[in-house]
This record gives structure tokens, sequence and C-alpha cells, in this order.
């Protein structure tokens, strides 16, 4: 990174627990939530960063990685959670290890009436495809939340999402000055 | 409705694949549901498949994440024209990486075999050899004739970036060859072949 770009430590931690959990494989639909972790990505020589066109890409990406020896995550917002579902049969299917990190919008301070539909749904249709999902509300718990559920995924052979509050991101602001 | 002749397709599909693998044997193979996974199957079973009965549009990004994982080895996804098209942006994504060791063979019948055989996009005009390379692939080419896998199996093998062959093949109904329906043990098998541990 040849400028730090303003973010907050819970964002770095995020990164840190990627690294050190051996993540080489993370693939993304860019959020404002997640910008830090994927501008860390791609200055990172062991790590990948892999722009998606829709979130679902990133569910085979996983896949594939896993089958080759690596371990993936996917970063997305929440309304791209739904683009996901199908896919994830893939995950039930082959029980692959599967971690995504999931930036809320649509619950707090939302501005933009069209996040909420999806953003209501994000849970329920993660768990009706089989997905254990967490919740990060504080940014104190970020780092141990992610953590475990990394450990979930790559050591329990889990399938879990984590959710990061949109109170954590804070309120966006619209207005340009 | 105009649509492609596609009558005019002298490609069998099951000797192509047979033909193209039997070249690539050391190559680690990705297949697309419903009839590329039988064509694949029926060339003969390897630990080294890995077949999707499901997932549709995800069969060349799994060999994306594959080829990324695997940089030493080849990867082939082998896959249909209405797969890849559920998974059109997926070219784009995979052109952003470049990666030297994936091909992905597209057998084009211009139709929708495993649902009754409905017109796809590609009798419609679509060409997905000119999609690739409007996304960036320039290693994108339509194979008209058997005698040309030899183009495909070089390109396997050549670490040029990545390969993108649209095979245009005859709209046969043959039989199905069933390969196993478990994911989780052909990942298993698959995994252990490059030797991976289960967890």
């Amino acid at each position: 990174m040849s400028e730090e770009q303003p973010h907050s430590p819970w964002q770095e931690d995020i990164f840190n627990v990627l690294k050190q959990g051996n993540i080489r494989q993370v693939a993304y639909v860019p959020d404002a939530g997640h910008a830090h972790v994927i501008r860390r990505v791609h200055a990172e020589p062991s790590m990948r960063g892999i722009v998606l066109t829709t979130e679902e890409e990133g569910v085979a990406v996983a896949s594939g990685a896993w089958l080759g020896g690596e371990r993936a995550a996917l970063l997305m917002q929440s309304s791209g959670v739904g683009n996901c579902i199908n896919m994830m049969s893939l995950l039930q299917s082959c029980r692959f290890p599967f971690l995504s990190l999931v930036t809320m919008r649509g619950e707090y301070a939302e501005f933009n009436p069209w996040q909420v539909p999806m953003s209501k749904a994000t849970q329920g249709s993660m768990e009706l495809m089989g997905i254990t999902v967490l919740r990060a509300e504080r940014a104190d718990e970020v780092e141990d939340i992610v953590s475990a559920a990394l450990d979930a995924a790559f050591e329990g052979g889990e399938q879990v999402a984590v959710l990061l509050s949109q109170s954590l991101i804070g309120r966006k602001k619209w207005i340009r000055n | 409705m105009t649509v492609r002749n596609t009558a005019a397709a002298t490609i069998d599909r099951r000797a192509f694949v047979r033909d193209l693998l039997t070249k690539c044997p050391d190559a680690l193979v990705v297949t697309g549901l419903g009839s590329p996974t039988y064509d694949v199957f029926a060339a003969g079973d390897r630990d080294k498949n890995f077949y999707l009965w499901g997932a549709m549009g995800g069969a060349a990004l799994v060999g994306l994440g594959l080829a990324l994982a695997q940089p030493d080895k080849f990867v082939v996804v082998v896959t249909g024209d209405g797969e890849q098209l559920m998974g059109i942006g997926g070219i784009a994504t995979i052109n952003a990486q470049k990666p030297k060791n994936l091909t992905i063979v597209v057998l084009d019948n211009g139709h929708f075999g495993e649902t009754g055989m409905q017109y796809s996009h590609t009798s419609h005009g679509t060409s997905l050899a000119a999609v690739a390379r409007a996304c960036g692939i320039e290693n994108a080419y339509e194979v008209h004739d058997a005698s040309e896998v030899a183009k495909v199996v070089d390109g396997v093998h050549k670490r040029n970036g990545v390969n993108f062959a649209q095979i245009f093949i005859k709209a046969d109904d043959l039989p199905r060859a069933l390969p196993s329906r478990d994911g989780v043990y052909v990942k298993n098998r698959f995994r252990e072949a490059l030797g991976f541990a289960p967890l």
C-alpha cells in the first residue's frame, strides 16, 4: 500500500485472521466495509484477491480452491447472499469447508430501502441452505468471531458465514459536501 | 425465429472428449452438469475428475479456484453451452486472474440437452468464443472439426494463459453414462489423488 487509507481496527483484525489462517484466495464483490481487507489482500503476495461479477461465483471458486488444497474466503454484502443460494448446493453436496464474511446493509440507519428486503432474508436464507451463521455486533468481538468461524470451516469442515453488523460500519454518508 | 444450423456440426462429443482426455492424461478435469459430465465419465473414470451434477454456472469457476491452487498442474474444464451461459460473467472473472494453466472446453450443441433440447442462446447468435475474447481471453477460438483436437491439447499444455475452446458438436441425444453422484466421495477421491487427506 502506497497510501494508508482510513480504516477501523476491526478491519485490520479480519485481514490478520485470514492471513494467519492460511487463507490464500479471497473472492469478493466489493463493499465499503470490506474495502480495507480487499486492499490488504491485493498487497499481500501470499494471498490472491479475486474480484467477481456475482457472488455465487465465489462459492464455486472457494470449492475449487479446496479441491486443490487451498483455503478461500468469500467477502460480500448482504444483498449478495441471495445471488448465492443455488450455488450453495455445491457446499452441501460435497461438504466443502466454506467461510464467508458478510457486511450487513438494510438494518441500521439505512437510507436506501432497496437494501432492506434482502437484509431481512440474509440470515434465514443462508440457514435454509445449511450454513452456520454467526454475527459480530461490536468491534472488539470481530476478531474472535471471525477466527472461530475460520476454525469451524477449515478444521471442522463446516460452512460458516459471519454477519458484520451495519452498526460496525456506521452511517453511510449520502450527501457529498 | 432464425436459428443456427446445428445440423451442420460434425463433431461427435463422446469421441472428441475421449480423444482430448487421452491426450491430456495428467490433467485435472472439472465437468459441467449434464452431458459433459457423462462424456467425461464415458471416456474413462479417473480420480482426477471432479464431476458436477448441479451448481449450474459454476464449472469454470471451480476450475479457476483449482487452477490457482495448483499452478503446476493443468486444469481442464469440460462443460456445455447452457452451463457456461449461466456463468457467463465468470469468464470475465477468470480473465481478471489470468491463470496460465486453465483450459475451458465448451461442448456447444446450441441446445439445453438435459431438459428437452430447447434452443440455447448460442443457437440465437451468441458466440461464446467471441464473448471470451471480448472478456480479454486472447486464446479463445471455435473448433469445427475433430482433427482440431490437437490445437486444444496444445493449449492445455502450453501455459500461455487461459484457453477457451468452443467445440461445435452434433446435437445427438446419447445414452447417459453416469458417474458417482456422491459429491463427498468424488471430492475426497480427487483430493487424495493430489496428496490431500480428508479432514
